[in-house]
């Protein structure tokens, strides 16, 4: 489940945030803010994706920098709201 | 005591030309900026200084002392001419801040190019629209960017080269040239392009209201006034530790994020990092950070962390703190007093006008929200919107004006003559932002006059995005407006009218804020999307945005005589 949920991120990370000719490469732990790949204007759209996607409502003071850094946090911070 | 002492004495007795004496400008002829921020730094037995101590994201360092800096750069410059640029070219920097763009920004200089820096978030629109016009003939740039430029290539015939300074042996097209500065051994002796103060140094990209973005374009001599408002308003002294938070892509990163300090000798700091308010602080402390340029988006997100994080690190080698941008709140002034026992003083400046102009100084009185005092040398008032006459009554709302003539003011946006001498009334250079003055002589920032979103410190043109909205498959008609935001001031907020057989939905949200994110530039993307059956317009068919933005910030609509009837 859990890994089924990080390629779900992953996938849409690659897809909307790296360019489409570029070689680098997406794991769990790579840095997505402080890494420069996603930046806190587009965390606005990516926290869209995961609302709609899991089905979940994550309020604004959750979206943080940290909250978002890596897709493992991104998991974290879902699993916290899909539960609740 | 701070280095500008006696603002009233210094405000009296000042003339640039003794401003270009206390820089040593033109000693021996010698007038280019790419010279004052390395070759005389070394000249005054501070070569092994520390200039630059760079830090990745991933935690790598890289430093820099200036004779570094006097090599190095020297060896972009012969790189540059071996690809045969030529002095006048613009070449256009693309990168993220990594020490290639900070020390190719040099170089680019001494070889007597027209240095343009870019946004290395830029989306392929945004970046195409900026080197087409400028006419621009070489881009450095970086594998990450590369696939940006490729893309956009065929459609620029000026663009003949393109430089990647990390291509690590991957396989290049036609026209594309790798140098690795790494790898590049520094060059000792370079003949510096004899640059007249006059000659064309920086072009920097800033938006308006209507049209496309405009290059205004900075010369050589611009580093009197930056050098000295680094002294006087940054306060910097050779012993220094100094970190400016801005992108070079923008006028802070390179006016008070290369020039000023480096004309100044002293060292700075870069973090090449995303805003994490624990990264920032524990940098602060791991470099005992003295002096700190930021932007208000930037302490507002700090605050939001709270005061308790502060506690976990010392910063007690902070010593002055600056802030531009946006104006600062009264609250983020009182909230640094309380977690670095200091104030951020805040300053007021433009791309247009090359350095800080109006700025509470170190040691004067701060009165919390307000935007300070003119800097000496700069003759600044508030006129009226209608007469363009000056406003002799205190407290009353004006165009802030300033009195032409200062060493770091722009000559010209670049091929746009027009629009260059509209910004001038009865004499004075209007910068389209209105504010009142005290009887005391402070400035008090009331707001932009034009539709112009200032988001996080950056000025994104409303024009821009309702025309990259239309080639939306979905889009029949947009509007972009600034709505309030307690982080970045404004944010872009999107007005949009479908086309006939699409519906709203999140999926097409998402994907409209995405399609301009790519285009343009993150900075540029609506962080909130509204789709309205039609968008109001004057009876000439024009989409009245004020009546949208008015809306949005809870103010009075206004005269509503010219909309059209339904």
């Amino acid at each position: 489940m859990a890994e089924d949920l990080k390629r779900v991120i992953i996938d849409y990370i690659k897809k909307e945030y790296l360019d489409e000719d570029s070689d680098e490469e997406i794991t769990e732990d790579t840095k997505l803010i402080s890494g420069g790949i996603v930046d806190s204007f587009s965390m606005v759209s990516l926290k869209m994706f995961l609302e709609k996607k899991f089905h979940i409502k994550i309020p604004d003071e959750k979206a943080t920098p940290e909250a978002f850094d890596s897709v493992n946090n991104i998991l974290t911070l879902v699993k916290e709201f899909v539960q609740s | 005591m701070s280095n500008v002492g006696s603002y009233e004495e210094r405000y009296k007795g000042f003339s640039w030309k003794s401003a270009a004496e206390e820089l040593g400008y033109g000693t021996g002829g010698v007038f280019n900026i790419g010279y004052y921020c390395s070759d005389r730094i070394c000249e005054r037995g501070r070569g092994g200084s520390l200039a630059l101590l760079w830090e990745g994201f991933s935690g790598e360092v890289k430093k820099f002392t200036f004779d570094d800096l006097r090599r190095f750069s020297n060896r972009f410059a012969n790189m540059l001419e071996q690809n045969g640029l030529q002095a006048g070219d613009r070449i256009c920097l693309f990168m993220d801040r990594i020490p290639e763009l900070y020390i190719g920004f040099l170089g680019v200089l001494k070889m007597g190019g027209i240095v343009q820096p870019l946004f290395s978030a830029f989306g392929e629109d945004a970046l195409s629209m900026r080197l087409a016009d400028a006419g621009t003939k070489a881009v450095l740039t970086t594998r990450k960017h590369l696939p940006k430029v490729r893309r956009i290539r065929a459609a620029l015939p000026s663009l003949t080269t393109v430089i990647i300074v990390d291509a690590g042996g991957r396989t290049l097209e036609n026209g594309e040239v790798a140098f690795s500065m790494a790898e590049a051994q520094g060059l000792d002796s370079y003949r510096v392009h004899p640059a007249a103060p006059e000659m064309p140094s920086v072009l920097h990209y800033t938006s308006g209201t209507t049209g496309k973005p405009k290059g205004a374009l900075h010369v050589h001599s611009s580093i009197v006034a930056q050098y000295l408002t680094t002294k006087w308003v940054l306060d910097v002294t050779p012993d220094d530790v100094y970190w400016c938070t801005a992108d070079p892509g923008w006028v802070t990163g390179t006016s008070y994020g290369i020039i000023g300090p480096w004309a100044s000798g002293i060292t700075q700091v870069v973090l090449d990092a995303g805003f994490s308010a624990r990264n920032w602080y524990d940098f602060i402390q791991r470099y005992k950070v003295t002096v700190w340029y930021s932007a208000p988006t930037a302490i507002r997100l700090l605050m939001k962390e709270g005061l308790e994080v502060v506690k976990h690190f010392d910063l007690s080698s902070l010593r002055h703190l600056a802030s531009v941008g946006e104006p600062l709140n009264a609250e983020a002034v009182i909230w640094s007093e309380k977690a670095f026992g200091k104030p951020f003083h805040d300053t007021f400046w433009q791309t247009e006008t090359g350095c800080i102009v109006i700025t509470n100084f170190p040691g004067m009185k701060i009165k919390p929200g307000s935007m300070g005092k003119p800097f000496p040398g700069i003759e600044a008032t508030v006129v009226h919107p209608k007469t363009g006459d000056p406003v002799e009554r205190k407290g009353v709302v004006g165009l802030i004006a300033l009195k032409p003539g200062w060493p770091a003011m722009f000559r010209s946006y670049w091929n746009n003559a027009q629009t260059y001498e509209g910004k001038f009334r009865n004499g004075w250079y209007i910068c389209g932002d209105r504010a009142s003055v005290d009887n005391e002589g402070y400035y008090w920032f009331v707001g932009r006059d034009d539709d112009v979103i200032n988001t996080a410190g950056h000025l994104v043109g409303p024009f821009e995005i309702e025309s990259a909205l239309l080639e939306h498959s979905a889009v029949a008609e947009s509007a972009a407006v600034g709505k309030p935001d307690p982080i970045n001031m404004e944010v872009v907020k999107a007005f949009v009218a479908l086309k006939p057989g699409y519906s709203s939905s999140d999926d097409l949200t998402m994907d409209i804020m995405n399609f301009i994110r790519k285009k343009l530039s993150p900075l540029a993307m609506p962080q909130e999307i509204e789709y309205v059956p039609s968008l109001p317009k004057t009876r000439s068919g024009k989409i009245m945005r004020r009546l949208l933005r008015a809306k949005e910030w809870g103010e009075e609509i206004g005269d509503t005589s010219t909309l059209e009837n339904d």
